[in-house]
């Protein structure tokens, strides 16, 4: 596509440099995005290693695959890992590829936070997988409910890693959420008012502002809990006023809405793939979009049901119990919404496709079997039981793995201009879905037949193993199934055909630039006259919209449009920064600061701070780059 | 599934253990649905008013679901009648005027009706089940959770572990408080869980409907040997229970033969008694559990072993075996002093 003379300039003005030093330096979204999904992918297998021993573990009663001590590692590092390490950063790599593309900007708004943010989120996931090193991971669950996780009973370094590893991370999350929202409300191209915001960036923005809001109970509690074990303090061990139950409000006041964190995004997917693949416009936009703005909203009023069984009082119960219930309801109006426009347009049953039925399928057992918790006495029976572990499986894995992977299959070809196999499409999704179904739904059986979650062994002739040895199975064919479409994504690479620009003949505007698209995304910055532009507006083919259409080439700088935050009225061109080191520099200064709060050492922390001031300054640093034209 | 409830005769836990397992596997894998409401921890085998409750409760939202599940398969199937291999160019633009009223009536006036009816309906049932403790104050236990093992302790002074012996019939209450960590005291077949969090004094009560043994266990992860700290409900005629209660309150047997009395010097000469009390001598300490009437109990170790002359010989002498972990240590003694320990701990019933 870079023929023209604009393009030329473009690619000249925004191009990242060859070789390392454009590797460690680049801010773009693009790298960036293709980044956290790569990483978040190897996660994945680390967090599905993780799974497969667990499986192997439970697979038969008084099974010595693992030691208690070492069981509870693994399960401890598979939910962080799934959590934190694999699905918030693969659908964050989603949101950075595809939240500037789809709005029509050129970049985030922060571009080097959005580097900061990968570099501390790949520096976290390291920091606390080093733990395995010396072989004490974290080991009091991902929920590390004190006292089990306090000093007196977790002595060792296992659960500093888990304290010190989350606040680091939060550092990432944080500042990836406010880029999100920034870009958001302040980047989108001329015309594209609020109701024309496609609904995955909806999605993204939900989720963002969730984050915000969520993220600082996790910190701080997690800053609570490294007083009390290195400093005496007694935030939540009993005597001296402690209060273990302070930390389990603290941690599910993050920790529910964490679930809506990954789903929002992950709908969004849903509501990316629906109408491509219907060839329908969504039915119900609005509908939609104000599901996910409540979803966000009611979210943080439920968490007190993963505590119905520590005692509280029954008119607290009440309440959360009632909004534990009506928070199906947005999620219900959404699936609906997909049902309706599938029904409405004529569904093409490819992979992407096959995904997002997989994914309704799951995620509605998913949903009925949470409305089940709502509902105080069963959730008193069943909690902490493996019914509990089939439920958050069925909603995360139903919710977000199979978005995200009908994601890759609908998205890959724009990011790496290859196209997948459909064959080995098709083979990675029924592997997927019937591994899946097998390894999950006998655990809801095993938790009503009382086994608890959690334990590394289980003792024999409770009538447990025929399920577990199913669920084992199960979770191997699952693995087989992931493992079909990373082979699918590298043979892709190799030999896959081109894609062109459009190959599903996408709504959106990422579908009307070059696949892969060129570093300045748009030659020229579009006017959106539509909710579907790629549709709607034939002249956006190419990304060069004509100037008398309303195109902006903005080729004179390294700049790009802010608008207004209600209708996308164009305010000012805004230089964007350079491409720069220093954020990976102050990373490696955190994860020294880090480090020397790990091990208690003032000279390593004294070390990190000066290094990550002296990075401060050099990020800082005005390098008389013009301000404004 | 339904229907499948109050299976009698169920064997004990004990005897149990050991069945030819592949068969049992081959068996349950035929019996994958049928079976499934049977087993000494179902939920859905009550054998007391409170699980009875759930279980009800359980079934009701299980045929919600199950109808709201099928009516989206059902969309789906509906949907793809027009479904296709490729992409084409065309989109359908024309508006789709049913949308709204389809999203409006399938996705929110329904599920409100039928999401408000079971927020009542279970807080209905939420309120029966703390309610009715004022007309019978009854019998009150004190369980305290340790790392891994129950303490329970009776208002006539009786100090057991693992093993909670009841009236049938009765609504007893407990009092649930921990020496450590969280813990959660779960039998499913009788009541849902309440926590023991320390700190704080949980109450709960539980009710047998028949005489039986009823499994339970920790449902909160406590580190370890979470996956060994089991217990046992034993559900007794009144009459058989009020026998047992009176016999607990007593101190320990006096050793009848002269390998029980040297065991007793054993004993309270080896680390044993650091540890762990026998009514009536001098051991007192309550670290561990109270063995006063140690012969009479079902297991060992929280429901690990079976309690045998065996399986109480490999815990004395080689416990972090059998329960990695667990606060007690090796013991090291020769032949002759480990048999006449045991000769005195077997006694003690």
């Amino acid at each position: 596509m870079a023929t023209s003379a604009a393009a030329e300039k473009l690619h000249a003005i925004w191009h990242d440099r060859p070789g390392l030093a454009g590797w460690a330096s680049t801010v773009d979204h693009k790298r960036i995005g293709m980044r956290y999904l790569h990483t978040g992918m190897l996660f994945l297998v680390a967090g599905g290693i993780e799974s497969l021993l667990i499986r192997m573990q439970l697979a038969d009663a008084q099974l010595d695959i693992l030691d208690p001590e070492t069981y509870n590692q693994i399960f401890t590092m598979h939910g962080i890992t799934m959590m934190f390490l694999f699905a918030m950063p693969v659908l964050s790599g989603f949101g950075n590829y595809f939240v500037p593309l789809m709005i029509g900007a050129r970049d985030m708004a922060f571009p080097r936070l959005n580097a900061f943010g990968y570099w501390v989120f790949l520096a976290s996931g390291i920091f606390m997988y080093s733990s395995f090193l010396i072989g004490r991971a974290p080991n009091a669950g991902w929920f590390n409910y004190p006292p089990l996780a306090d000093a007196d009973f977790a002595p060792g370094l296992n659960i500093d890693f888990y304290t010190l590893g989350l606040i680091f991370m939060g550092i990432s999350t944080t500042g990836g959420a406010i880029n999100f929202i920034v870009t958001i409300l302040k980047m989108r191209a001329p015309g594209m008012t609020l109701n024309r915001i496609p609904i995955f960036v909806w999605g993204e923005l939900a989720m963002s502002f969730q984050i915000v809001f969520a993220l600082p109970a996790l910190a701080l509690a997690n800053v609570m809990l490294q007083l009390e074990r290195r400093f005496g303090f007694h935030f939540f061990s009993q005597g001296d006023g402690g209060d273990p139950l302070l930390w389990q409000h603290l941690f599910w006041i993050f920790g529910h809405p964490e679930v809506y964190i990954i789903a929002l995004p992950a709908f969004g997917i849903v509501s990316a793939i629906v109408p491509t693949w219907s060839r329908r416009r969504i039915v119900g936009y609005t509908w939609i979009v104000v599901a996910e703005l409540a979803t966000a909203l009611i979210g943080f009023g439920v968490w007190v049901h993963h505590m119905f069984a520590t005692g509280i009082p029954q008119i607290t119960l009440s309440f959360i119990s009632l909004a534990s219930f009506m928070i199906a309801i947005p999620s219900g109006v959404q699936v609906f919404a997909w049902l309706a426009t599938l029904i409405a347009g004529r569904p093409v049953l490819r992979t992407p496709m096959l995904y997002v039925l997989g994914f309704i399928v799951t995620f509605v057992i998913g949903g009925v079997t949470g409305v089940m918790f709502a509902s105080v006495p069963f959730d008193q029976q069943v909690h902490d039981s493996m019914f509990v572990v089939a439920h958050l499986h069925y909603v995360l894995v139903g919710g977000a793995l199979f978005p995200i992977f009908g994601a890759l299959y609908h998205w890959l070809p724009k990011m790496t201009g290859r196209m997948l196999s459909e064959g080995l499409g098709k083979l990675s999704f029924w592997l997927t879905f019937v591994g899946f179904n097998l390894s999950m739904f006998p655990l809801h059986i095993l938790g009503l037949l009382g086994q608890p979650r959690r334990t590394y062994t289980y003792q024999e002739g409770l009538g447990w193993e025929p399920y577990n040895l199913i669920s084992t199975i199960g979770t191997f064919i699952l693995a087989a199934g992931l493992l079909v479409t990373f082979y699918n994504w590298y043979a892709s690479l190799r030999r896959g055909a081109p894609a062109g620009d459009d190959p599903w003949r996408g709504e959106t505007l990422e579908w009307a630039t070059s696949s892969p698209p060129p570093h300045h995304n748009f030659d020229h910055i579009p006017t959106v006259r539509s909710r579907e532009p790629s549709w709607d507006q034939p002249e956006l083919a190419g990304g060069a919209q004509p100037v008398e259409e309303g195109g902006h080439p903005l080729t004179d700088g390294h700049i790009t449009l802010s608008t207004s935050v209600l209708d996308a009225r164009p305010q000012a061109v805004v230089h964007m920064p350079h491409s720069t080191p220093w954020p990976l520099y102050l990373t490696v200064a955190l994860a020294i600061l880090f480090t020397g709060m790990l091990v208690s050492s003032v000279g390593v922390i004294a070390v990190g701070a000066v290094a990550g001031t002296v990075a401060l300054f050099g990020w800082f640093w005005p390098r008389g780059e013009t301000q404004e034209s | 599934m339904p229907g499948v409830a109050n299976v009698p005769g169920r064997p004990s836990a004990i005897g149990r253990i050991g069945a030819p397992r592949r068969l049992r596997v081959l068996l349950g894998l035929s019996f994958f649905l049928l079976a499934s409401c049977s087993g000494q921890l179902s939920a859905l085998d009550p054998a007391g008013p409170g699980a009875a409750r759930i279980a009800r409760l359980w079934w009701l939202l299980f045929w919600v679901a199950t109808v709201a599940f099928a009516s989206v398969l059902g969309l789906i199937a509906f949907a793809l009648r027009r479904a296709r291999r490729d992409v084409t160019p065309d989109i359908d633009t024309e508006p789709v005027a049913w949308g709204d009223r389809f999203i409006g009536i399938a996705g929110v006036a329904v599920p409100v009706v039928i999401l408000l009816g079971g927020f009542v309906y279970s807080l209905d049932q939420m309120n029966a089940l703390a309610t009715g403790d004022a007309d019978d104050p009854g019998l009150e236990i004190e369980i305290v959770a340790h790392n891994w093992w129950w303490e329970v302790r009776y208002p006539n002074g009786a100090v057991t572990a693992n093993e909670i012996h009841i009236p049938t019939g009765e609504r007893i209450r407990l009092r649930l408080t921990t020496a450590d960590v969280i813990h959660s005291f779960w039998v499913p077949r009788l009541q849902a869980k309440m926590d023991h969090v320390p700190g704080l004094e949980n109450e709960m009560w539980l009710q047998a409907d028949e005489p039986g043994t009823y499994r339970g266990q920790c449902a909160e992860f406590c580190g370890l040997q979470h996956a060994h700290m089991a217990f046992f409900v034993e559900a007794q005629p009144p009459g058989d229970f009020q026998a047992w209660y009176d016999g607990q309150a007593s101190v320990a047997s006096e050793p009848e033969d002269p390998s029980a009395e040297r065991g007793l010097v054993v004993f309270l000469s080896s680390s044993c008694v650091g540890c762990h009390a026998i009514g009536g001598t001098e051991a007192t300490a309550t670290t561990g559990p109270d063995l006063t009437h140690l012969a009479s109990r079902r297991t060992l170790f929280a429901g690990r072993l079976p309690n045998t002359r065996q399986n109480l010989e490999s815990i004395i002498v080689d416990p972090q075996h059998v329960k990695p972990g667990v606060g007690m240590p090796p013991t090291e003694m020769g032949a002759a002093d480990l048999a006449a320990l045991l000769d005195y701990l077997e006694a003690l019933d």
